[in-house]
């Protein structure tokens, strides 16, 4: 309108401005010049009062809350502890998790599959490879019982696991990616029974196959990685399958796919989507 | 040397990081569960943290975008949605019960998240308005407009519900 030094009725009051009066965070001359304004505008005077009362009652409601004496397990000693356990487990687990993954992505199978399935089954194999994931990581640290039943006994074990199981189990034979068998454990899977076997390499990483039956009769993959653990997991004739380890993506493809052959996925079962 | 320094430093500032935290997630042990994590993050990233910067909206940060990512993989996933949430849409007599008190905390539960934060940031953990620019990643002019509407949208949502119930009474 006019020039600069048109006296100032009012710099007008922004809503900005008003904010800041809600907030309490206008001192002298901005705030004395808002509440003039408000005397003058009474609606909006209103209605800013209103906001200064809720804002009011929710710092009264939230009170208590900040008074409470924290819990132990926020203090910080404790939780760099709870950091430096959970570390050492993680990078154990990321190595199981990997192998799952790659039993379904080196074949061709794999992306047709992947796409149809994953909407139908997703939640089968969701639950197949989580439990799997669990597994591993509570056994794969074991070091004075990470099996049930070692690989001396390795006839008994796989008879004693399949009558549970209620499926003819073989170990899939991984020594060509330089895993060898450790043995194995049976596991609670909901009502019925899961088992686990595990494998170790030279170098001492361990890789872990779980079986378990489980809903659906589709041959349905999913690929899941927390960190650096991956787990690849299908259900094929009412079982699930999961794969789990450390390793890169190139690294465990092809050792889920020898696990899947191993279970006999092929012969019996790859139907070309 | 730096461990106990982490130590001091954060331990004051825990009781406003659970308060921010519950009062997103409406669950007392949920909230601890998320400062527990803001507060590995925060150890886990010690060193990079800006010494200039202030270490309380670095952490307000880090919860923020913790919980915001829970939040998304959990939609992602299709899980359940906490009962807070859950709970109102069902029973509308809990849910005009619960606002016709003046429950400015339960009101807040019907706002997007960003609304909820600027108000809980600035409303009541007190960060200026430029930290709470830097913690949502807006510029200040933005802050202060998304505040204005986030009371707006706020009085209308205590209003309605108080409404609601007179109408039902009568």
């Amino acid at each position: 309108m006019t020039g600069n030094d048109a006296p100032a009725p009012a710099l007008p009051i922004g809503e900005e401005e008003l904010q800041a009066f809600v907030d309490d965070r206008l001192a002298g001359p901005r705030r004395a010049a808002v509440e003039a304004y408000l005397a003058d505008h009474p609606e909006i005077a209103g209605r800013v009062a209103l906001e200064r009362r809720q804002r009011a009652t929710l710092r009264g409601q939230l009170e208590r809350k900040f008074a409470e004496p924290v819990p132990p397990r926020l203090r910080i000693a404790n939780v760099q502890a709870a950091r430096r356990a959970r570390w050492s487990r993680r990078g154990r687990a990321a190595a199981a998790a990997l192998v799952i993954f790659a039993i379904g992505a080196g074949s061709g199978w794999f992306a047709s599959r992947l796409q149809p399935l994953q909407t139908a089954t997703a939640p089968a194999t969701t639950t197949v490879a989580q439990s799997a994931v669990a597994a591993y990581r509570t056994f794969v640290v074991e070091v004075a019982h990470p099996v049930e039943v070692g690989v001396a006994q390795e006839a008994h074990l796989l008879q004693w696991l399949s009558k549970r199981l209620g499926r003819k189990l073989a170990a899939p034979d991984l020594s060509a990616f330089g895993y060898r068998l450790m043995g194995g454990r049976l596991l609670p899977a909901g009502s019925a029974a899961a088992a686990q076997l595990m494998y170790e390499d030279a170098s001492g990483k361990r890789l872990t196959v779980y079986v378990r039956a489980a809903d659906g009769t589709e041959t349905a993959f999913r690929f899941q990685q927390e960190g650096d653990a991956a787990t690849f997991a299908w259900i094929d004739q009412g079982f699930g399958f999961a794969v789990t380890a450390t390793a890169g993506r190139d690294e465990l493809l092809p050792i889920a796919e020898a696990v899947y052959r191993g279970f006999g996925g092929v012969e019996g079962g790859v139907r070309k989507g | 040397m730096a461990r106990d320094d982490a130590g001091a430093l954060l331990e004051p500032l825990i009781p406003a990081l659970r308060r921010y935290a519950y009062s997103l997630v409406r669950d007392h042990s949920a909230a601890d569960d998320l400062v527990q994590d803001t507060l590995e993050r925060a150890l886990s990233r010690w060193f990079l943290r800006r010494t200039d910067g202030d270490l309380r909206a670095w952490l307000f940060t880090i919860l923020r975008n913790l919980y915001i990512s829970a939040y998304r993989r959990r939609r992602r996933h299709g899980t359940e949605v906490a009962i807070d949430d859950a709970a109102p849409i069902g029973t509308p007599a809990r849910q005009e019960a619960a606002l016709e008190a003046q429950d400015v905390l339960s009101a807040l539960a019907y706002l997007p998240e960003e609304q909820k934060s600027l108000l809980l940031l600035i409303g009541v953990e007190d960060l200026s308005y430029a930290d709470a620019a830097r913690i949502l990643d807006l510029p200040m002019g933005t802050v202060m407009s998304r505040l204005s509407r986030a009371r707006q949208r706020l009085r209308s949502i205590l209003e309605t519900g108080r409404t609601t119930l007179l109408r039902r009474v009568k």
